[in-house]
């Protein structure tokens, strides 16, 4: 949509958009992503609360680690780290002005997220397989229910990473600092799928 | 430092330095345009100017036009349940709009009371006041406010609406799924909702968008606010619009997550046949549920109403603030206690968040949580008396001009004070027992939401449809709209109190027949109310002719002469710094500057009677900050 | 002002229910004070300060802090019919009575749309419920191979008690959240299903004699589906003699569900 915006017409002119505003010290992207963040910690905690109250309020609670693959969600969760450190590095050779490099570890994190969803594919269809459903006990729900939303995040960072590796990369050419700014709005957003899944991973596999 | 000469400019006032550089930017802008119609009119085309726009103004109006039709939708659909209630069990052919297996012969079975009734709460609350109030308000008014060029991120903005959209035809669609829609109530609490037919999971859908619409437009709201905000527009000078504005986004950014999970946790339950809601042993129609039980129900109505009470005051904030405004316009003085107000705003919005469980009293609570609970209740009432003690004090020592937006705005007051004092009652925990799901609740929160917060909506049409169309709407039939919807309106809700008291329970289908301790206040009061129901309706008609009558008008190019950009005499900036209607793009010929508070009526010692925000001070700023005696002179001609 | 809502409000029949009305007449007294005192106010300032007499506003308007005294007097207020009334009340409310005052106990069980009520019986125990045995004739799933059910007392929508004994309800459901409500009792919660809340009153008044006897009712106030509108049941309250005539009277489960 933008290619057409330029001709003819001055797009409109926000301010602090690249630059942050003195007084704030952030540009509107970096606030902006924070707030998102903020109500997906709500979002989030409103599940870790319900999965508090369900076990608290249950009888027997299975035990993750008696039957989930701690094995391969052990290898995910370094995958998933070693994913937050590429975005990082991403982030500071592009602001070196290194593209080049900077879609290195972009498609390093793509690949990154990748395998973990795959691990994941993996460990659902194992599940399924034994017979072990969302609708079997209320564990298996709310295991299914979380790990599926935070699938969701982990696709939503893929397709979002891909745009910038793709289409979105032309913005380097005229804004890079733009194009940088954004990379780390990602990043910021996929530290916290991060940190969402180091949660995850104990609560629901260890303990 | 030399004296910078001031000159006006339309409606402005800046430095001549800047408004050269006005005059160039514009000159630019103009023959940018030339050149584009040049070259076969190369303007955005129909559809990104209007379908997909990306202008504030326009998605404002986008959300304002599409929130009407819903609440009158909403309204349409209460007046089939008035009529119901009000001659239970008889045939009226007008019901027969809703099909023969919703109402037989034009009579509405019970089933499909429950529809219109779940219905007429969503669509009122999530679809119709809530667009209204921060979608089209808050869209149309906050960046020209604070003087922004836009909001923040205007594709965001525009992805809002057309979340919005689409969660409200899906909510309309589901009238067509097998079954029905929806039918348990705003609150869906569960298992009913759970085993309820496919209408539910309709509207589960329709709300996880319209959550992401808020979600998109809260983030956008806050970033707009802290990032645009024109030079020298500290938050004590933003107009108390703006801070209703900005509290509200928070609630919506914080409060709505949990009905998203709480909603992603219902479908789970409805379409996988988890039991997140649903308790072992659940026994429906004499059958055994085949779930794994183990779930609480009572988890969904914590997330819904952690939700839910933010909500309201979702619904309240940007009418005090559109209230606020008018106030100070009309009485033609600053408000009075404006900082208590805005700390009260804010206060309020912390405090929403710790209320909820005051819709649960009656779920077995034990007296510590409920003591809590009763305790922030009355807390959060304490900012409410604030705020509305502040707008009645600012009526004193005004000069108070009686026109069609101030009447409304002034009949908030009393109405938003009878629904708030209501909930006093309510809000104490031995004295909800008796009135807990009557026609008491429904009588508070409407006198919140009917005369409060729609009355402070119609105040902010007839106030800034100048604004956005360059025409007034008429004064008279706006009068008439006034008064025959004032006094309807006393006559639907007030009885309720009375029906609230007598015990008579609220979602009832024929309004308490059945029951012996409510057939008589029922059977007195209901078909009264439901007489004011249709005269309210047709009070409506002027307003709906005025509105389109005018509305059409101005798309036809026709604008009221001598109305002038500033109608009203007004300070804030979305009168001064700009035209009426505004400049298509980037709201102002140049950014404005602020230089004082948002309400400079009647200052002493000034000959001017108003003193735009963006006025400059006269330099070197004295104290005092008065203006250059030639520049108050021409003030006064505006 | 108890008087001025009691004019609306159904007759009060328990204990507790004057405290409770009491407490809602106060705060009445509260709200009519704040509406009439603002609200002569907001009259008196519309007339006052209209354009046409005040032509020129005055930019500070009021000096004085009378704002913030009402304000803190609508706090002391509230701070004292919380502290006051309400919570001591909800203390009163949720403590039920200890059984030296011999109290009534029985369980409500809602359903869509009929309140089934289960007394223990003479033993004064509970018999044992089982989802698995629900028949249209046994809808509490009462297992009758129990023998602390088989001489429960099981009734449809019928709720006895007698005048002057605390009674104890655990009130549950089978199905969808229902709201147990005796508006003469002053005594409302939910029927959550897996979920039993217990409360208590104790009725001070017959309806034996009294003309009003069907007006004593069982309401539902949680909407719970398309009958909520009809799921009304009835309640007596017998002197003691007769509830014990009543008692005497009612079949026992294993003749009124066991027979079919
Ligand atoms: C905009 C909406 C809105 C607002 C602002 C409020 C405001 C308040 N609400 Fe209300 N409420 C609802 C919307 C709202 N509510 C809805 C929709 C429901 C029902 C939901 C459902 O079940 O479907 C509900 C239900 C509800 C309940 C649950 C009742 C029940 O189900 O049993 C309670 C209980 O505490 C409550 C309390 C309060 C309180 C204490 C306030 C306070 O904030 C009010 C404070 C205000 C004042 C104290 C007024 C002060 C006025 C003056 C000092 C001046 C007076 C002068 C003149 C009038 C001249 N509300
Ligand atoms: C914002 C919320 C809101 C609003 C504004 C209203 C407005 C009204 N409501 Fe509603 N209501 C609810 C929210 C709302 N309601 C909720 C949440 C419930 C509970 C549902 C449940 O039990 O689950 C409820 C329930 C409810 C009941 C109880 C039903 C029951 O328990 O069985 C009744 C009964 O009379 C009622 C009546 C009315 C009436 C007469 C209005 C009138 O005031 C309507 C006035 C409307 C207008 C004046 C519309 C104006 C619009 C225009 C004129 C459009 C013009 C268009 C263009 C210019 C394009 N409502
Ligand atoms: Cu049972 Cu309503
Ligand atoms: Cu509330």
């Amino acid at each position: 949509m933008d290619a057409h915006a330029s001709a003819g017409h001055a797009e409109l002119e926000i301010p602090y958009n690249v630059h942050p505003r003195p007084d704030t010290g952030l540009y509107n992207g970096k606030l902006g992503v924070w707030l998102f963040l903020a109500s997906e910690v709500m979002l989030f905690g409103a599940l870790f609360s319900s999965l508090i109250l369900l076990r608290t309020g249950a009888e027997s609670w299975p035990r993750g680690y008696e039957f989930l693959n701690v094995k391969l969600a052990t290898f995910n969760t370094f995958i998933l780290i070693l994913s937050s450190v590429t975005v990082v590095m991403a982030w500071s050779h592009l602001r070196l002005g290194d593209l080049k490099k900077g879609r290195i570890y972009i498609s390093a994190t793509v690949l990154c997220a990748l395998i973990f969803l795959t691990a994941k594919a993996f460990e659902y269809s194992h599940e399924f397989q034994e017979g072990r459903f969302p609708k079997t006990n209320n564990f298996l729900a709310i295991y299914f229910t979380m790990t599926g939303l935070h699938g969701l995040h982990i696709l939503g960072g893929v397709i979002v990473f891909l745009y910038f590796l793709g289409p979105g990369a032309k913005m380097w050419a005229k804004e890079p600092e733009r194009y940088t700014n954004r990379i780390e709005i990602v990043g910021l957003y996929w530290h916290f799928v991060d940190l969402v899944w180091i949660f995850l991973f104990p609560i629901l596999y260890l303990m | 430092m030399a004296l910078r000469r001031q000159i006006r400019v339309g409606s402005q006032w800046m430095y001549a330095d800047e408004a050269h550089k006005a005059l160039r930017e514009a000159l630019r802008v103009m023959e940018d345009e030339k050149a584009a119609e040049g070259h076969g009119g190369h303007h955005q085309s129909f559809i990104r100017r209007y379908v997909f726009s990306t202008d504030h103004k326009w998605i404002g109006i986008q959300y304002g036009f599409t929130a009407l039709l819903f609440l009158l939708l909403g309204f349409c659909l209460m007046i089939l349940m008035r009529l119901q209630l009000g001659w239970p069990g008889q045939a009226f052919s007008i019901m027969k709009v809703l099909g023969e297996s919703r109402a037989p012969g034009g009579v509405l079975l019970p089933e499909a009371y429950n529809q219109l009734g779940a219905m007429h709460g969503t669509i009122m609350i999530f679809l119709g006041i809530v667009p209204l109030a921060v979608g089209a308000f808050g869209n149309y008014l906050v960046p020209l406010q604070i003087g922004a060029p836009d909001m923040a991120f205007p594709k965001l903005n525009m992805a809002s609406y057309w979340c919005y959209f689409p969660g409200g035809l899906i909510m309309l669609a589901s009238f067509l799924a097998p079954g029905g829609t929806a039918q348990s109530g705003w609150t869906s609490y569960p298992p009913l909702s759970v085993i309820a037919s496919q209408g539910q999971t309709w509207w589960l859908i329709g709300m996880v968008f319209l959550i992401t619409s808020s979600l998109l437009g809260s983030v956008n709201f806050i970033v707009t606010i802290i990032q645009l905000r024109a030079k020298g527009l500290t938050y004590m000078r933003f107009p108390f619009f703006v801070h209703a504005q900005f509290v509200t986004s928070f609630l919506l950014l914080l409060a709505f997550p949990p009905l998203e999970a709480a909603a992603v946790l219902q479908l789970m339950d409805r379409i996988a046949g988890t039991s997140f809601f649903l308790p072992s042993g659940l026994v429906v129609s004499g059958q055994a549920l085949a779930n794994a039980g183990g779930g609480n129900p009572l988890l969904w109505q914590h997330l819904f109403w952690f939700l839910a009470h933010p909500e309201v005051y979702v619904l309240i904030l940007p009418a005090m603030g559109i209230v606020a405004e008018i106030i100070a316009n009309n009485t033609r003085k600053p408000l009075w206690g404006y900082k208590s107000m805005v700390f009260a705003t804010v206060f309020l919005g912390f405090m929403s968040f710790v209320v909820w469980a005051h819709h649960m009293f009656l779920t077995g609570m034990g007296t510590t949580i409920s003591a809590f609970f009763q305790t922030t209740t009355m807390i959060i009432s304490i900012p409410s008396v604030i705020i509305l003690s502040s707008l009645f004090i600012s009526l004193w020592g005004g000069s108070i001009r009686f026109n069609t937006p101030m009447l409304f705005a002034l009949a908030f007051l009393p109405m938003f004070g009878i629904g708030g004092l209501t909930g006093l009652p309510l809000g104490l925990a031995a004295s909800d027992i008796h009135l807990h799901d009557t026609y008491y609740v429904i009588g508070h929160f409407h006198y919140v939401v009917a005369p409060g917060t729609i009355f402070a909506m119609f105040a902010g049409i007839y106030y800034w449809f100048p604004k956005a169309t360059g025409r007034k709407l008429n004064d008279f039939w706006g009068k008439v709209h006034f008064w025959v919807s004032f006094v309807c309106i006393n006559g639907i809700f007030f009885p309720m109190f009375a029906q609230g008291l007598a015990g008579v329970s609220r979602r009832l289908y024929d309004g308490g027949m059945q029951y012996a301790h409510a057939k008589e206040i029922a059977s007195q009061t209901n078909p009264f109310m439901s007489i004011c129901a249709i005269g309210l309706l047709a009070a409506q008609v002027p307003f709906i002719l005025n509105f389109f009558y005018n509305a059409i008008a101005a798309a036809m190019g026709r604008r009221d002469e001598g109305l002038g950009s500033n109608p009203w005499q007004a300070t804030t900036m979305e009168w001064t710094a700009t035209t009426s209607p505004p400049l298509a793009h980037g709201n102002f010929e140049v950014l404005p500057m602020v230089y004082r508070g948002p309400y400079e009526y009647s200052v002493p010692g000034e000959t001017a009677e108003y003193i735009p925000q963006n006025m400059p001070l006269a330099e070197p700023a004295p104290r005092g900050g008065s203006l250059l005696p030639a520049t108050a002179v021409a003030m006064r001609e505006n | 002002m108890e008087k001025f809502l009691a004019q609306w409000m159904p007759v009060d029949a328990s204990e507790h229910g004057p405290y409770l009305d009491r407490l809602s007449a106060n705060v009445h007294w509260l709200m009519l004070l704040l509406f009439v005192g603002w609200g002569l106010y907001f009259v008196y300032a519309l007339w006052r300060f209209n354009a046409k007499r005040n032509p020129r506003a005055d930019y500070h308007g009021v000096r004085s802090h009378f704002s913030s005294y009402t304000e803190a007097g609508v706090a002391v207020i509230e701070v004292i019919l919380l502290v006051g009334f309400s919570i001591p009340m909800w203390y009163r409310w949720t403590h039920v009575p200890p059984p030296s005052s011999n109290p009534l106990e029985m369980r409500i069980v809602a359903e869509q749309f009929a309140w089934n009520v289960q007394y223990p019986g003479p033993d004064g125990v509970f018999g044992k419920r089982d989802v698995k045995l629900v028949t249209s004739s046994n809808p509490l799933g009462l297992d009758l191979k129990d023998p602390n059910a088989k001489d429960d007392i099981v009734t449809l929508n019928d709720l006895h008690l007698e005048v002057n004994r605390p009674v104890i309800i655990h009130v549950t459901s089978k199905d969808v959240i229902h709201s147990f409500k005796l508006p003469v009792m002053r005594v409302e919660t939910d029927a959550i299903p897996g979920m039993e809340i217990a409360i208590h009153f104790t009725p001070v008044m017959t309806n034996e004699t009294k003309e009003e006897r069907d007006k004593w009712e069982i309401a539902c106030a949680q909407l719970c589906g398309l009958g909520h509108y009809r799921m009304r049941g009835q309640m007596f309250v017998h002197t003691k003699e007769h509830f014990k005539q009543w008692l005497a009277a009612a079949p026992p489960a294993q003749t009124s569900i066991g027979g079919s």
